[in-house]
């Protein structure tokens, strides 16, 4: 069973949570995961990875560098989940 | 900077030990006589031929917030809280260049370890066979280099002077903070954050240290497995933990009015040329790295009122410093209070140098000697006057102290402090 647009945001937010122990309020849609969420490039690998198994969905390493905000994430995890 | 022989002084203590969680506690604790040696209960330990050791008293995830402390290997962990209390003990208010009183371009870092990030490589292998390539964190080289722990806390107060590594094993602390003093001393920064950490309570390198024959395997008397200069002494015990100080110019220092522990007066290095692991049994390169301090720095060896021992609890090594002692300074060794307080810290491997450097400003700064646990009967071999069982009171006057450290692969340096 796919998942909606907003249970993926959920799934992010509490993957940056753990990660950069940033709130999961506010971890919002037009978030940018440098500027705004404290996740640097090599925590970003992190969040990647937590999400490929959480969702089931595979993020080659070429496309991680699109992945700016977290509604970026979401619309490709949306698009590219089994 | 045209000076270059500058004088350097300690404005800043911090450590993270067995025996405390900053260095006030550990202090209080070396002049009690507490041991920091328990028996591991890990159950990785339960079939180890050595299942003691000295653990951290104050657990750095209680410290550092989990999103920071995931990223840093445990050694980084530990040197990060010694400095940072090193730093607010020195009287700064924020990073450099935040803090007005310290610039930035002229402050430095220098924070060893003997074996670097040992256990983050270790347990990512395990990762990395266990859960396959795409588990392996992204995080784990800056984890693992050796100069992890400089960094970041070079990192955390802004340095750009300068963040330096010198690795020597056992030796490394002590070397980090003669790096650091000779910094100053020429020229090259007016602030330096020093010292050393090391993390590697872990089963690789307890079981290798021990098939070395050079851990005791006192299972049964954990409190009393580390007994330097004792007759029944059978090897170190492994502790872990971090120690630093800030170094400063005394002109710096007098500008912002900071207060001054001790002055550190130099460094003396050498090397055994001997055997890669075994201490040169009649101290002759332990000798040598005390002459040349001697012969760099103003040190006074009638001043010498106190003198915190390498002393790790070996049947050579202990023997052999004591040695040395007795060679280069002759009669004014009678007049030296000598402490191991590895009794009570077991050994901090690279660790051991930021520590023991604490422990000695603050015996100056005190003016009390800590107590040697454990010493029941004195080894006819021990030619020095050991503190033992309580804290012993150091004369009035200018008084200097050493802090010796030496390491596998014939390391030897000696730190020179003088209070002010």
């Amino acid at each position: 069973m796919a998942a909606t647009q907003e249970e993926i945001v959920e799934g992010l937010a509490e993957i940056v949570n753990e990660i950069a122990g940033i709130p999961t309020e506010d971890v919002l849609l037009e978030k940018s995961f440098t500027d705004d969420l404290d996740v640097d490039s090599l925590s970003m690998v992190e969040v990647v990875v937590a999400a490929e198994e959480r969702f089931d969905v595979k993020i080659p390493d070429d496309d991680v560098k699109n992945l700016k905000t977290v509604g970026d994430a979401a619309d490709y995890i949306l698009k590219h989940q089994a | 900077m045209s000076s270059t022989n500058r004088t350097v002084v300690v404005t800043g203590v911090g450590a993270t030990t067995p025996l405390g969680g900053d260095a006030a506690s550990t202090w209080e604790a070396l002049l009690a006589g507490r041991s920091g040696v328990r028996l591991l209960e890990e159950d990785w330990a339960a079939d180890l031929p050595v299942r003691i050791a000295a653990r951290i008293a104050v657990e750095p995830g209680t410290v550092i917030p989990r999103p920071h402390a995931r990223k840093l290997d445990r050694s980084a962990q530990f040197a990060l809280i010694a400095a940072r209390e090193a730093w607010a003990d020195a009287g700064f208010t924020a990073k450099a260049g935040e803090d007005p009183t310290v610039d930035p371009d002229r402050l430095g870092a220098v924070v060893a370890s003997g074996i670097g990030g040992v256990t983050t490589l270790l347990d990512q292998y395990d990762v990395l066979r266990e859960k396959g390539v795409r588990k392996v964190s992204p995080h784990t080289v800056p984890m693992l280099m050796p100069n992890g722990p400089a960094a970041n806390v070079g990192l955390e107060v802004g340095a750009r002077a300068g963040v330096h590594t010198p690795v020597s094993a056992c030796a490394s602390g002590a070397e980090a903070i003669g790096y650091a003093i000779e910094m100053i001393r020429t020229g090259r920064a007016d602030v330096v954050v020093a010292g050393g950490t090391e993390a590697s309570i872990h089963p690789l390198p307890i079981v290798a240290f021990g098939n070395m024959m050079a851990m005791s395997k006192n299972n049964e008397d954990p409190q009393g497995a580390s007994r330097p200069f004792d007759t029944a002494r059978n090897g170190f015990v492994m502790g872990e933990g971090a120690g630093a100080v800030v170094l400063e110019s005394a002109d710096h220092a007098a500008r912002r009015g900071a207060r001054v522990y001790a002055e550190a007066i130099g460094q003396g290095i050498s090397a055994d040329a001997h055997h890669i692991t075994q201490p040169e049994p009649s101290g002759n390169g332990i000798a040598q790295a005390l002459q040349n301090l001697v012969d760099a720095t103003e040190l006074k060896p009638a001043e010498i009122a106190h003198v915190n021992a390498h002393a790790t609890s070996t049947p050579q090594g202990d023997v052999a410093e004591l040695k040395a002692l007795r060679k280069v300074f002759g009669h004014d060794v009678d007049h030296m209070a000598i402490s191991a307080t590895k009794s009570m810290t077991g050994h901090l491997l690279g660790g051991a140098g930021g520590v023991e450097t604490v422990a000695t400003v603050l015996a100056l700064h005190h003016r009390l000697a800590p107590p040697t646990i454990n010493l029941d009967s004195l080894d006819p071999e021990a030619d020095g006057d050991i503190v033992r069982d309580k804290p012993r009171p150091l004369p009035a006057g200018t008084i200097a102290a050493l802090n010796d450290s030496f390491g596998f692969g014939g390391h030897n340096v000696v730190l020179a402090f003088r209070t002010v």
